[in-house]
């Protein structure tokens, strides 16, 4: 495939993911002001990052993979204990890296 | 009745460097990530060009990790173009959940900040929006966050293409977002409810990944606000 169509895919994707992004933000005057819809929008960041991170702990190929050889799992589980007891950011970031990095090397 | 806090109010400069300064940290996960997928997106067979082109186009990592990912696959481009938007679509969450906030703002900064809205902005302005009292410049807050994370990215990427093929993959760069998500989480929970919702959503993500096009994330969004919906009765006191 050339690089025209390339280009296009690009573009398309873009103009996609900005309108999804700009959605509610323009459209505000149609989201109902309901005590119910603020409840609802509480759980959105809870929901959707837990969304994101359990599979990248969890499953590895395609396949869940809990067991004790499961580096990621053990380097985000100490990840989320430094977070929530440092409530740093950069902290839980070095921490989970850092263990991940030793126990690759020391667990193969 | 908003404006009768008695706090102090901020400037636009205060409340914009407020923003960078909640963002900066973030970046110690999202360099690496921006690093890792210039390398990816090279790997994949898409030229330097389109690389670094696609990270200010399209803007959000890991759909443009997929993008790369169904490029190099040969698969059509409409079917690229509609994954991608399914891995998007959490974002009109994040859109609703900011809306009330910018209600009164202009067009074109609308414009710009719906472009800048990404998970690491809008999660990292949420303590601005949601937990600190409100002022008329908030908004600089949500621009500083995104334009940090914006220059991060480009800047990342940009070093993934020309120096990435010298990172050994076993470093395991491409975790680093996932633990950048997982602090972010973390410091997203406060109350029982919202500690269920990520549980349900958590294990949805996992159950739901058989589904075509990415479509677990969604499923395991709507599990998790289902969940923390229903779970509000645990919450022991109500905080607005």
């Amino acid at each position: 495939m050339n690089d025209g169509y390339l280009l296009l895919a690009l573009l398309a994707s873009g103009l996609c993911t900005f309108l999804i992004r700009l959605s509610f933000i323009a459209g505000e005057r149609w989201l109902p002001r309901s005590e119910k819809l603020h409840a609802l929008l509480r759980y959105v960041p809870a929901s959707v990052l837990a969304a994101l991170v359990a599979p990248e702990l969890l499953v590895r190929g395609g396949a869940v993979h809990i067991a004790t050889d499961n580096q990621r799992l053990w380097a985000g589980l100490l990840a989320i204990l430094v977070a929530w007891l440092s409530r740093s950011v950069m902290a839980s970031i070095a921490a989970g890296m850092a263990a991940l990095w030793l126990l690759q090397a020391y667990m193969r | 009745m908003d404006d009768s806090t008695g706090h102090k109010a901020r400037s636009a400069g205060e409340e914009f460097r407020d923003g960078i300064h909640a963002e900066l940290p973030l970046l110690l996960g999202v360099v690496p990530f921006g690093l890792m997928f210039g390398v990816l997106g090279l790997a994949a067979g898409l030229p330097a060009w389109a690389v670094v082109a696609m990270s200010s186009i399209v803007f959000g990592g890991a759909s443009q990790v997929v993008f790369a990912q169904l490029w190099g696959a040969q698969v059509p481009p409409a079917v690229i173009c509609s994954t991608v938007a399914v891995v998007n679509l959490r974002h009109a969450l994040y859109s609703a959940s900011v809306a009330e906030w910018l209600r009164d703002l202009s067009w074109r900064w609308k414009v710009l900040l719906a472009y800048l809205l990404t998970d690491e902005a809008y999660a990292a302005a949420l303590v601005r929006f949601r937990d600190s009292p409100p002022g008329a410049h908030r908004h600089w807050f949500l621009f500083g966050t995104g334009l940090t994370l914006w220059s991060g990215w480009q800047v990342s990427t940009l070093g993934g293409v020309l120096i990435g093929a010298a990172i050994p993959a076993s470093w395991s760069l491409d975790f680093s977002i996932a633990l950048t998500f997982i602090a972010l989480l973390v410091l997203a929970i406060h109350r029982r409810s919202e500690m269920c919702a990520a549980l349900v959503a958590g294990i949805v993500a996992v159950l739901a990944q058989p589904l075509p096009h990415k479509l677990w994330i969604l499923a395991a969004a709507a599990a998790g606000i289902a969940a923390g919906l229903a779970a509000r009765k645990l919450d022991r006191r109500a905080r607005t």
